[in-house]
């Protein structure tokens, strides 16, 4: 039977790709940011995954206000990196996995989560950066990508109690998928930031790192926080952050072994926090 | 029976809600047309005849010819959906947020260098932190005329 082995939180910051994409790793604005993923990568490579169920929010690329799904899982045998105006980043186009989304999907659904089924999308940075920040610069990323995208830019976006137990639904999924796949599941965007208004530029150093230590230590709690909190203390972007949640809830009951922490400030307007959870 | 929106009171932010999101629905959409090459080039080409081809607002137009914003997010315009007008014009994404601050690019990326804007004062409307709307335009341009008061204060709370 498949299993989910280990969670990976990451933000997903525009302005990191582009740093990667145009050679600026060892701008010393930038460094830092790479070097908080030195370990990850590493651990990439001697951890490889079969699969990963990448949760992240498309920023108005694939989903205009046509049509807006909460929740949205990538069914399709592969996803072409977007044109989000700047042209499309140079990086391997992101290989699906059909079979095991499907079947999340069926379960999922079953399970009172109404997922919308997508055969056909671009992704953007939201899933491209994470990749780049894990994966470096390969020809081609190291396994099949399901792209999970949650609607966090049209409020209300869904409730931090909601995407946790809709975590623990994906975990039941997996667990139930009839192949021995390895599956990691990321969580990504945040962390503290906000992109718009005369409060644009808003970071919040403790409140960021009290969510790690309460995603780690008491998710159950963690879910509980309404969203007023994320906008008030995190900035209007920050509610990204209600997506993690949705990985740690498909990680085990047991206490997670925290394999890396790293969190910086800045990169462009955003905190950047990161974090390697492993079940135990 | 009226929806709780518990966001209201947090200075110099709108969120984006269904409510936003119907008033900005056309600025939006026009937006989003820029992602494809050949809609940037028109715009570029003859801006206000593109945007003429939208069922967006006058005012919601001359928001977006005068690249304030701030104003366009008071008209339902939604930071994601705006970032392809700065796209066009060749602006990053701190380019754009630092703009809607008063700031000048110098000034705001020095903050983000700093550690970013402190949330002190600036949770609630009504504090003292920089985001206050008495408090725009922020940076040099608020110390040059320390009494002037911003688009933003006007339309703040109106939502």
């Amino acid at each position: 039977m498949a299993h989910i082995s280990a969670s990976v939180f990451t933000s997903h910051v525009p302005a990191i790709g582009a740093a990667l994409d145009l050679g600026k790793l060892a701008e010393p604005y930038w460094q830092p940011v790479f070097a908080g993923y030195d370990f990850s990568k590493q651990w990439m490579k001697d951890n490889k995954p079969d699969v990963i169920f990448l949760v992240y929010n498309d920023h108005a690329t694939a989903f205009s206000l046509e049509m807006i799904p909460t929740f949205a899982i990538g069914c399709a045998d592969e996803f072409r990196p977007a044109d989000e105006g700047w042209g499309p980043r140079p990086v391997p186009m992101v290989k699906g996995h059909p079979d095991l989304a499907s079947h999340i999907a069926q379960s999922v659904i079953q399970d009172d989560f109404d997922l919308t089924i997508v055969n056909k999308m671009d992704v953007d940075h939201g899933l491209t950066v994470p990749l780049s920040l894990m994966c470096g610069q390969p020809q081609e990323w190291p396994c099949p990508v399901i792209p999970f995208a949650v609607n966090v830019v049209q409020y209300p976006v869904p409730s931090g109690r909601r995407c946790y137990n809709l975590g623990k639904a994906i975990r039941k999924a997996v667990e139930s998928y009839d192949q021995p796949l390895n599956v990691h599941i990321w969580g990504t965007g945040g962390m503290s930031h906000q992109l718009q208004g005369p409060r644009a530029g808003l970071i919040n150093r403790e409140w960021d790192n009290a969510f790690l230590d309460r995603l780690i230590a008491d998710p159950e709690g963690q879910a509980g926080v309404p969203h007023i909190d994320y906008v008030r203390e995190a900035g209007s972007e920050g509610i990204e952050l209600v997506m993690w949640l949705i990985a740690r809830g498909a990680m085990s009951d047991n206490p997670p072994k925290v394999r890396h922490r790293f969190y910086h400030v800045p990169a462009s307007n955003t905190a950047v926090g990161h974090l390697i959870l492993e079940n135990t | 029976m009226s929806l709780d929106k518990p966001y209201l009171d947090v200075p110099g932010t709108t969120i984006f809600d269904a409510e936003q999101s119907r008033r900005g629905y056309h600025l939006n959409q026009f937006c989003m047309s820029l992602m494809k090459a050949a809609n940037r080039e028109r715009f570029k080409a003859n801006e206000r005849a593109y945007l003429d081809e939208w069922l967006m607002t006058e005012e919601q137009k001359q928001a977006v010819l005068a690249r304030d914003l701030n104003w366009c997010i008071s008209l339902g315009g939604n930071i994601y959906f705006l970032a392809k007008i700065g796209a066009t014009d060749g602006k990053s994404f701190q380019q754009m947020a630092g703009s809607m601050t008063g700031m000048n690019e110098d000034e705001y990326r020095n903050m983000m260098i700093g550690g970013g804007r402190s949330a002190e004062g600036n949770r609630y409307v009504g504090e003292d932190g920089d985001a206050q709307a008495y408090r725009q335009p922020q940076g040099a341009a608020g110390r040059a005329t320390p009494s002037a008061a911003g688009r933003v204060s006007q339309t703040e709370g109106k939502h």
